[in-house]
């Protein structure tokens, strides 16, 4: 094989490959640009004749996508900043502070990380129930307050911390909070985008979690708003496209801003301990 | 100031969640698959009754217990060997010293891994919609009938292990491709100067030094897609004919749709195990693969 025909020829799978991965992507923003009925139609076109903003309008206006929208911000929002910092005190505990017990409560945590986390929705939902708590932004919000993927995570980076920075303030009489606070903190700071990343990706993405626990439409997520109108809104096509378009775009920019962390993570979270 | 005292304070709220939102819930599944918790415990709970290992008795005899995990099986079965190839594969081509333009192709795969499942399962759903689908237009051209991919139950699967392939192949594929940089590049010289094949470079280099990544990733990937569900949820609502429903399609209606909390939390369980067993079996044959790859070094 001649390196010429070699070259083109892992280019040109790559191009393919890629067009495959972005087509329906592209095509899902150009058909919540046409007007109700263009989509289905033969053979299905590829541009609209005339781009209209009707269906967003109609959906923010009639579908209530925009409190779907704020729903999705607000959860995603509050399970990010308070796994965070749930994460990062136990991550840090586990790789820097001694205790009896240390390795062993590690292990066990690593360990529950094969039982599926749907095993526990049945009765977490009963639980819920009882103090009240179904189909509110709590119900979502609390139990994924800390993971076990995030303390792993957020422990693997502060092992790197050198133990003499912090016996030496300790030694100058700093107390274990302002040592987390002002010497650890901003050493974690790479890891604390990359977390914070993640946690927001998958907490917008979540689908069935909130599925069980909001049982009303006015706290439904995207996820789960577009879900229910999928099912009332079969035909529609076009508005179907646009609710998509709302779903996706979001996550899709922060994770083309923010990519090299992301990737960071993905590696970091899949390196055994 | 004694740093065991500090360590479980910090260690307190993370704790403190996991245990009360997930291990305490675990125990409490264990439990309630031993009871018939229904609607009526619901309503009041002296209606209770404890019945032992009468829900997975009573669950190995129901037809659809049997097809859910049939079902899922097969999503798996087929599913995770296509995904990890579609992911190699990608993988090899970014790493080829010939490829150009990586990091835009890298993010080009890898963006359908971070879009929500459901909208754009909302997206295949038109793509292969039996009368205005591009798929069945394109075999149009081929001179095929179009197919009635969502709605024929040979045809159903298949379509979702197609949409779960080209949505999460990426995320593998990034693994991959850091295991592919961390070869050392003389062994692959050494290799052309005894004259290797790229073929041979790949079976006797490659594969190889990427063996424990492949068991780690494949493992990861069996336990991600045996927790199928958003997909025949969006796209199928688990038919036609119950083609698409799953363990977790599953234990869904049984527990959150018709109330039967008991055998619902066996179903969860029996899916666990399973899991679990799986796990360990690929463990196993992967360490014996590793004994193996040692005694022909």
């Amino acid at each position: 094989m001649s390196p010429r025909f070699a070259r083109s020829l892992i280019n040109g799978l790559l191009l393919g490959a890629s067009a495959v991965a972005l087509f329906p992507l592209l095509w899902m923003l150009s058909v919540s640009l046409m007007p109700p009925g263009q989509a289905s139609s033969l053979p299905p076109p590829l541009l609209p004749a005339q781009a209209t903003f009707d269906n967003y309008r109609e959906l923010f206006s009639h579908a209530g996508m925009g409190g779907y929208l704020l729903n999705s911000l607000v959860v995603s929002t509050l399970i990010t900043v308070l796994s965070l910092v749930f994460n990062l005190m136990a991550g840090y505990a586990f790789a820097k502070l001694r205790f009896a017990g240390r390795e062993r409560l590690f292990q066990g945590l690593i360990g529950a990380l094969v039982i599926p986390a749907q095993v526990a929705m049945l009765p977490l939902f009963l639980l819920l129930k009882t103090v009240g708590l179904v189909n509110s932004y709590a119900g979502v919000i609390m139990p994924a307050m800390a993971t076990v993927f995030g303390i792993f995570l957020v422990r693997q980076y502060a092992r790197g911390i050198p133990d003499e920075l912090l016996e030496a303030a300790r030694i100058d009489g700093a107390g274990e909070l302002h040592i987390f606070m002002r010497i650890v903190l901003p050493l974690l700071k790479p890891i604390m985008v990359t977390l914070a990343i993640f946690t927001f990706l998958a907490a917008w993405n979540d689908f069935m979690w909130p599925l069980i626990v909001l049982t009303g439409q006015d706290h439904y997520t995207l996820p789960i708003g577009l879900a229910s109108l999928a099912r009332e809104h079969a035909q529609d096509t076009e508005l179907m496209m646009a609710g998509s378009v709302i779903t996706v775009l979001p996550v899709l920019v922060l994770f083309l801003t923010l990519q090299r962390y992301y990737l960071e993570g993905l590696l970091l979270g899949s390196v055994k301990g | 100031m004694n740093t065991s005292r500090a360590a479980w304070l910090f260690l307190a709220p993370a704790l403190l969640v996991l245990g009360l939102f997930f291990l305490l819930p675990v125990i409490g599944a264990l439990g309630l698959s031993l009871t018939d918790y229904d609607l009526y415990a619901v309503a009041d709970i002296r209606n209770l009754r404890f019945v032992a290992l009468g829900n997975y008795w009573a669950l190995l005899q129901r037809p659809l217990f049997w097809s859910a995990l049939g079902n899922t099986l097969y999503f798996v079965v087929v599913g995770v060997p296509l995904s990890m190839v579609a992911s190699l594969g990608a993988a090899l081509l970014l790493h080829s010293p010939l490829a150009r333009c990586k990091a835009l192709f890298r993010t080009a795969l890898f963006a359908p891994v971070v879009t929500t499942v459901v909208a754009v399962a909302v997206i295949w759903r038109y793509l292969f919609n039996t009368r205005y689908g591009v798929a069945n237009e394109l075999l149009g051209h081929l001179g095929i009938h179009p197919v009635d991919w969502l709605g024929d139950p040979h045809w159903a699967m298949p379509t979702i292990i197609a949409f779960a392939v080209w949505k999460n192949f990426g995320y593998n594929m990034i693994i991959f491709l850091a295991g592919l940089q961390a070869i050392p590049v003389d062994l692959y010289e050494a290799a052309r100067m005894d004259g290797a094949s790229a073929w041979r470079q790949f079976r006797h280099i490659t594969l190889p030094m990427l063996g424990p990544t492949l068991l780690m990733v494949g493992i990861l990937t069996v336990s991600g897609y045996f927790q199928l569900f958003a997909e025949p949820y969006v796209m199928t609502e688990g038919g036609p004919l119950q083609s698409t429903t799953s363990v977790l399609y599953l234990m869904y209606d049984e527990g959150f749709k018709w109330w039967n909390v008991g055998s619902a939390s066996a179903v969860a369980f029996l899916l666990f195990v399973l899991m679990f067993a799986v796990t360990v079996v690929m463990l196993k044959l992967g360490q014996r693969g590793d004994d193996h790859d040692g005694g022909a070094r």
